[in-house]
């Protein structure tokens, strides 16, 4: 009990600093005295427009997305209840990649790129929710294969897409596969999303407690189960298909945020849900801050470090449960 | 309580039962017999509302169960599955403090009184100090009774229990059962379950529901229902009865 409160103000402690440090350290040599001067607006501008202006919108889009990751894969782990469930399991960054890849090799701009992504994401959305449905009868089995089958599928388009781009696309298409924050610029509409999607998912945390234990668990103690699965499937996918948009495909925050937090904090998702947001959000704005400045001026994709950073950690916790 | 009226179940073109009725009243202590597959978790989940019926229909407090919201019938009526998928891995109070989900409004919390009651109850199942142990690592019999507490921290008037003895040890399973059957005959309580022992049917039900393979059914006290002959076409089994004082015991002979 004290050590699940104890983890999430050390949370609400690490989510800011996260922020501070993506302020502080990039390609351009600042100190935090210049971090404080630009904050205040005493510093040079040169600074100024290097920490307001350059490193805050992609601090925060990176936190905006990795809570959004981090919170659809929460959802779309007790959704499937499979614990290896994350948010492009069932295929919905797979139609948001062919979108984006598309758009990029016909030579479109970012904007192009971002509203394919996010269509293609929806698509995406209800094709796997239709053809699920089809026959009538929803279970997570057969949602989860008919994503599983469908991001396959895009999968092998986004390969044949690859395949098919000539040299000048390319990079730009393997960078936005990877994962990149270049180009958000804008983390208004992120951190909204990100805000409300925590907020509808709170409603809901005491109902996925139950969804746990099963549907028909969650029928017997008063939830209609259709509509719960619905209202999480809805949610995870509108936070999954913004994500995908802002940032490109970064993989294992989704999947290894939440779980983590299992690990450590148990199941109670009205902890489970905010830590994860908290955590996922913390977690890529380092990993970005990293991606930016670890080899600066060269800048790695930030899925790389997602995992690089996350594998070692996980496989450690892993070790430690099951002791 | 609880009413059955002309109740037609099938699976798969199958008819498990056919124009069954019943009335069933406070403080008894109701148990489904039958054979494996005769449809007895099909009849349960029917009175549970997790199934509608073939034709017939379910009336709650004289009321169609139909018309009950989700959340009004689980607080005037509990289940216990007959199996639980494995789920994502929770304490085994966390376990039990759902059964408080129906009384709860959408942004309340558990209070005092909430996890007074599920650690209690935690302590009439025999798991007082399993509290922060996950489920995983518990054994099938205290994962069965960490399932029963959170029927009971669910505090339902109507329990329909699917083989509650299911992974208990003896001790456990006359316990559980002295336990639920103290519980029905409170003001305003009822018990339906199932079971597949016929002994401990005998000793703590006080009504029974017979499921033949054939569709047809008999229910009544136990006592008019309940007789070797009919047991041994109920099971297909030939019984030798034994008295135990004055209650009769059966064993396949």
């Amino acid at each position: 009990m004290n050590r699940r409160l104890a983890l999430t103000l050390s949370l609400v402690v690490f989510a800011p600093v996260s922020v501070l440090l993506a302020l502080r350290y990039g390609s351009v040599a600042t100190d935090w005295s210049m971090l404080w001067g630009a904050l205040h607006g005493s510093a040079a501008d040169t600074t100024t427009t290097a920490i307001l202006d350059l490193r805050l919108p992609r601090a925060l889009a990176a936190f905006a997305v990795g809570g959004m990751l981090a919170l659809a894969g929460a959802l779309l782990q007790v959704l499937l209840r499979n614990p290896l469930a994350d948010p492009y399991v069932l295929g919905i960054s797979g139609g948001a990649a062919v979108a984006a890849l598309g758009a990029l090799l016909l030579g479109l701009g970012g904007l192009w790129v971002n509203t394919g992504a996010f269509v293609g994401a929806l698509a995406a959305m209800f094709l796997v929710f239709g053809l699920s449905r089809a026959g009538g009868a929803w279970t997570s089995s057969r949602l989860l294969l008919t994503g599983v089958v469908l991001a396959a599928g895009f999968g092998a388009l986004v390969s044949l897409l690859l395949a098919l781009a000539p040299q000048a696309p390319l990079a730009g298409m393997v960078f936005w596969l990877l994962g990149d924050l270049g180009y958000s610029r804008t983390p208004g509409l992120g951190l909204f999303v990100l805000a409300a999607g925590l907020a509808l998912a709170m409603a809901l945390a005491r109902p996925l407690n139950l969804l746990a234990r099963g549907e028909m668990v969650a029928a017997t103690l008063g939830e209609n189960p259709v509509r719960l699965r619905l209202a999480v499937y809805f949610l995870a996918s509108l936070l999954t298909a913004t994500a995908v948009t802002l940032g490109g495909s970064i993989g294992f925050v989704g999947l290894v945020v939440p779980h983590l937090l299992r690990l450590v904090s148990g199941t109670d998702h009205r902890f489970l849900l905010p830590q994860s947001v908290l955590l996922g959000g913390g977690f890529l704005t380092v990993a970005d801050t990293l991606a930016r400045s670890a080899v600066a001026p060269l800048q790695l994709p930030v899925g790389v470090l997602t995992a690089l950073l996350g594998v070692p950690v996980f496989l450690y916790l892993l070790a430690r449960a099951h002791r | 309580m609880l009413e059955l009226r002309d109740l037609t179940l099938a699976v798969a073109g199958r008819r498990l039962c056919d124009g069954l009725s019943a009335r069933l009243g406070a403080g008894e202590n109701w148990v489904i017999l039958g054979a494996n597959g005769s449809g007895k978790t099909t009849l349960l989940h029917t009175l549970a509302g997790l199934r509608a019926p073939d034709s017939g229909q379910v009336l709650l407090d004289e009321q169609p169960l139909r018309a009950y919201s989700h959340r009004a019938r689980a607080r005037r009526l509990g289940v216990l599955l007959q199996d639980y998928e494995s789920s994502l891995p929770a304490t085994v109070l966390e376990m039990a403090l759902t059964g408080r989900h129906p009384h709860l409004g959408r942004w309340q919390w558990e209070d005092e009184a909430g996890r007074a009651l599920a650690e209690k109850t935690l302590a009439t199942m025999d798991l007082a100090g399993f509290e922060s142990r996950l489920l995983p690592t518990l054994s099938g019999g205290e994962r069965r009774r960490a399932e029963i507490a959170a029927l009971l921290v669910q505090d339902a008037p109507l329990c329909l229990l699917d083989e509650p003895t299911n992974h208990l040890d003896l001790q456990h399973q006359v316990d559980v059962l002295a336990l639920l059957t103290a519980r029905a005959r409170e003001p305003g309580h009822l018990n339906v379950m199932v079971l597949h022992d016929i002994n401990l049917a005998l000793r703590f039900g006080t009504h029974a529901i017979l499921l033949f393979s054939d569709g047809t059914t008999l229910q009544g006290p136990m006592a008019d229902v309940v007789t070797r002959e009919r047991l041994e076409q109920l099971y297909r089994c030939r019984l030798r009865e034994v008295r135990d004082g004055e209650r009769p015991c059966y064993l396949p002979a």
